[in-house]
């Protein structure tokens, strides 16, 4: 192909600002057989960023266990994974970061998140029917922290909110790592009846390919690519490579979308996300073996004179590309006409499985589609890796370093208003957690969010969960930790863990201290996953995650956020995590152990920044789980909730303060108070059991074999430790209700 | 009972509101669709909660213009019973068909959670048989929902019965601790002067599912089946 007056060929310098490597250059050279013109450089850097083609992340995510007998769709075959909850029924569902956005512009950045992760959701045809969020941010008094926190939740409000599905979980995490670089990871999850689903494929010679919904504008261009490179003070200049949502379109979209699936007449969908439409026109034909030809001109424009690689690249939101049926045009027009919705016909299937690009009648570039693809021709690095000081030196910590404070009320007002404890209340009663009216544990507090499949026997259970101070401590077992923290939560409120999606935001790759804290989290999370039976099918890669201050680059934590669906078989199984009557005997399920390392109450109270995760092992781990699921399922119990950040102290406070009810407990002797009442250590429940069936209760779990101790009994509102009084369940809660928002206001 | 349940572009709760209205309490219902203006012969038109048009202007503002709202209009001038809830309020207040409006919340902020309000008068279809004394757990989820309407009106509010509900705490009173936005003397829900249309910020379609573990909203809704089958 001749290269044109508004295009010209291009070199080395360009590759490189494009964020190309020179032998990724010659690559593309070598594929093309000659020299890319500037559009066709700009698709390559793109579809070869970090964010498109996992490069330097997929060798190792190939490891990840993928199998399950409720697998309908396996990780990276579509836009989320699909799982068989049974009743006919499938659940579609994915985590995703939107990182650098949010850190440049978090209203937009947060937003957009939020629209996209949707997107990957009903693009299947699953109806998204809750979603989750994880956010992570840097020291809670720094402006800009406060800055961040409002515009992200305001983002994720005002979406979602408009969008119409209920926000049912989530988690908020405050440490100084995340100044510059907040993490926002969102997460969705649909419905849809097995066999109705969409794939992302094209196909079929001669089938017309639409653009629908929003027009396309100049925002977010190369955006894929500013998202693989460090933040920096320059990246600010980066403004417009951030996009901006309209929750309404994609609400139309959303209902346009299922009802066109419903016709039959469409071949194959991909929303628009990263790297606009060159990511969905690429990544449709690779899948389908075929090839495209696109008319640019076509595109419905927001701004007069867009340049073609500004239409390739734009990442506008609320948009999807749909191949139909030829002969069945006029159904589809009809129902994104009904919606008020942008619907162009702009281009067609052709058998060459190369896509060409034309403009006013010319071909501004022509690139074969399976080698843009991740698993076709996108590049993949083996990254060296090697094992940073500070993971010897953190072994080192001993419990004895540490004094026990002589007065454990100051280590309970400390910890109740802590902005990592206390409750988040002033963030989710922003988002509407009720629309959709199938939140369960609104009315009921559970440790995962109960979400009702109307009209079936069925809930699912889902959670987040990553304590990033557990993964910077030990990548493998702090992962191997945030997998099994989740499948408890699951297991708490009566759920199956079923499977998992993770948002993996780590620093550089490029840096091997990095890398191998990538590595370590990746073999951890396998060992987890296979032990719950819980394949991954899913998700996002986020690196880059760090500050560049002038020479020197400090990464976030290793923060591999795991979503995970739980499947609840039988809504009387749910469990909440509220104490119900007083009088009812408290217990511990697990064991106390003499181990504060990691937790909040020795990294914030005593400000130990250096130790290794909490105690933790993962077979006893999963016998724990496996005896709270008995005691569940003979309805032996009538709360359970984990213990987990802040330790048995808070999850005790957490059960009392729902039902306004209180306890009165004693500690166990043989360890030191500190670490019975605030450390971390794992694979600990707390449940409460009325007299009547104290008996049933115990002798199943001497049947089993499950470690147990008492603790105590729940009061009406009063708490003892040791019979000694402390403050009670109401002037607790006070601290522990408004401590966010005295922070932030 | 036919019911007819309006969907704009934007609307959300919708399905909700029809959810309750044929699945739990069994009753017939028909969809309206916004570029419509039959109403199907309904007995009762409900505008359920969203964001009608993306609610970019003003909540309301856009979709009170609509075809069908032209039809619930005239409807509700004959007598018809119409009730807005969240978005449907502020559509109804948009269109005049209630007093008042609906201000950004005091705090600034899209406030969702449980509430409780209490009725207020037992003379309207609505209320009739809702408990007086009881507080009703009820959720809200709006950004503008801080009721306000001047002096003079609220004075008529207050003398015809026009005001059906006032946020309360859970034992009942009705005190500035209680009201989570701002709203003027509290006000949750009012009617107009005919007591055929009603508007209110809560939800009660929210809090009619036992498997919610809350069914208080449920009163809303057999005070007004009550009526019309009796």
């Amino acid at each position: 192909m001749q290269s044109t007056a508004n295009d010209t060929l291009t070199n080395l310098d360009t590759a490189k600002k494009l964020g190309l490597l020179p032998e990724e250059f010659e690559k593309i050279k070598q594929i093309l057989g000659r020299t890319p013109n500037f559009t066709e450089l700009s698709i390559f850097s793109v579809m070869w960023s970090e964010h498109c083609s996992y490069k330097n992340s997929i060798t190792w995510l190939k490891t990840l266990p993928k199998d399950g007998s409720r697998m309908l769709a396996k990780a990276g075959e579509e836009n989320a994974g699909l799982v068989d909850i049974g009743d006919g029924l499938a659940c579609a569902f994915k985590i995703e970061s939107h990182n650098h956005p949010s850190a440049l512009e978090p209203y937009q950045g947060a937003a957009t998140g939020v629209g996209g992760i949707n997107r990957d959701i009903f693009t299947m045809g699953a109806r998204p029917i809750a979603q989750l969020n994880s956010l992570r941010f840097g020291d809670i008094k720094l402006d800009r922290t406060k800055w961040l926190v409002k515009g992200v939740v305001k983002g994720i409000g005002n979406y979602g909110n408009a969008f119409g599905i209920p926000t049912v979980g989530g988690e908020v995490f405050f440490d100084e790592c995340y100044n510059i670089n907040p993490l926002v990871n969102a997460m969705s999850a649909g419905i849809v009846k097995v066999g109705e689903t969409i794939s992302a494929t094209s196909y079929g010679v001669g089938n017309p390919v639409y653009i629908v919904g929003s027009a396309t504008g100049k925002d977010g261009i190369h955006g894929a690519t500013f998202a693989s490179s460090d933040i920096t003070e320059d990246s600010a200049k980066d403004l417009p490579a951030v996009q901006v949502g309209d929750p309404f379109q994609e609400k139309l979209l959303l209902e346009a979308t299922l009802e066109v699936i419903k016709s039959g007449a469409v071949v194959g969908m991909q929303d628009m996300g990263a790297a606009g439409i060159i990511c969905s026109t690429s990544e449709m034909s690779a899948k389908g073996e075929h090839g495209m030809k696109i008319y640019l001109d076509k595109v419905p424009t927001r701004q007069a004179n867009m340049l073609p690689f500004e239409i390739l690249l734009s990442e506008s939101q609320e948009r999807m590309l749909v191949v139909v049926t030829k002969g069945r045009e006029k159904e589809i027009e009809k129902i994104f006409d009904k919606w008020d919705l942008n619907c162009e016909l702009i281009g067609e299937v052709t058998d060459t499985k190369r896509l060409e690009y034309y403009m006013q009648g010319e071909l501004v570039a022509d690139v074969p589609a399976y080698d843009l693809v991740l698993g076709g021709g996108a590049p993949i690095y083996k990254r060296e890796y090697t094992e940073p000081a500070y993971f010897a030196e953190s072994k080192k910590f001993s419990i004895d370093q540490v004094q026990e404070p002589a007065d454990i009320n100051t280590v309970i007002q400390h910890l109740v208003s802590h902005p990592n404890i206390a409750s988040k209340k002033w963030v989710v009663e922003q988002y509407d957690s009720m629309v959709g009216t199938v939140n369960m544990s609104t009315n009921n507090p559970s440790d995962a969010a109960i979400v009702n499949i109307k009209g079936t026997n069925k809930a699912i259970a889902l959670t987040v969960d990553c304590n990033s101070r557990y993964v910077n401590a030990d990548p493998e077992t702090g992962c191997a930790i945030a997998v099994s923290e989740a499948a408890r939560n699951i297991v708490c409120s009566g759920g199956e863990p079923t499977a998992i999606t993770n948002c993996l935001n780590f620093g550089n790759p490029y840096n091997p201290e990095v890398y191998w804290q990538f590595v370590g989290a990746i073999k951890g999370m396998s060992k987890a996953c296979l032990k719950f039976g819980t394949p991954v099918t899913g998700g996002n890669v986020s690196f880059y995650n760090q500050t560049s201050n002038g020479d020197k680059t400090e990464p976030v934590f290793p923060t591999p956020t795991i979503g995970m669906l739980g499947i609840v078989d039988n809504k009387e199984f749910f469990t909440s995590l509220s104490f119900k009557k007083e009088g009812d005997k408290i217990y511990l399920i697990g064991k106390s152990v003499n181990d504060i390392a990691s937790s909040e109450y020795l990294y914030s109270f005593h400000k130990v920044k250096n130790s290794p995760a909490p105690a933790f092992n993962l077979d006893y781990e999963y016998a724990i789980q496996q005896g709270i699921r008995k005691l569940i399922q003979g309805k032996h119990i009538q709360s359970a909730h984990d213990c987990a950040d802040g330790g048995l102290f808070i999850t005790l406070l957490e059960s009392a303060m729902p039902n306004n009810l209180g306890f009165d407990i004693v500690c166990d002797k043989t360890i030191r108070k500190d670490a019975f009442l605030f450390g971390e250590a794992q694979s600990r429940v707390v449940v409460s059991v009325s007299k009547e069936k104290e008996e049933a209760f115990i002798n199943l779990l001497k049947k089993e074999a499950v470690d147990f101790s008492l603790l105590g009994e729940v009061s009406k509102g009063e708490n003892s430790i040791d019979k000694q009084k402390i403050a009670d369940t109401k002037e607790l809660k006070n601290k522990f209700d408004t401590a966010l928002a005295n922070c932030l206001n | 009972m036919k019911f007819g349940v309006v969907i704009f572009p934007g609307s959300n709760c919708d399905q909700d509101m029809i959810y309750v209205l044929k699945n739990i309490l069994k009753q017939e219902v028909v969809e309206l669709w916004h570029k419509d203006t039959d109403l199907q012969g309904v007995d009762f038109v409900v505008l359920p909660g969203g964001f009608s048009y993306g609610d970019y202007l003003r909540s309301g503002a856009i979709a009170r213009f609509s075809p069908i709202m032209e039809s619930v209009i005239a409807f509700a001038a004959k007598g018809g019973y119409v009730l807005g809830v969240c978005n449907g309020f502020q559509i109804l207040c948009e269109a005049g068909l209630v007093p008042g409006a609906l201000l950004h919340n005091n705090n600034q902020k899209f406030i969702c959670k449980n509430v409780f309000i209490k009725s207020q008068d037992k003379n309207t279809l609505l209320t009739q048989t809702i408990p007086q004394e009881k507080a009703l757990k009820i959720p809200i989820a709006h950004g503008e929902g801080r009721y306000f309407a001047d002096a003079d009106t609220l004075k008529k509010l207050n003398a015809n019965g026009q005001i059906l509900f006032r946020y309360c705490d859970e034992n009942g009173a009705v005190n500035d601790t209680a009201n989570p936005n701002g709203a003027i003397e509290n006000i949750a829900g009012v009617c107009n002067e005919g007591k055929n249309v009603f508007g209110m910020m809560p939800h009660p379609e929210r809090a009619a599912d036992a498997e919610l573990n809350n069914t208080d909203g449920l009163y809303l809704f057999k005070s007004i089946i009550a009526m019309v089958t009796a």
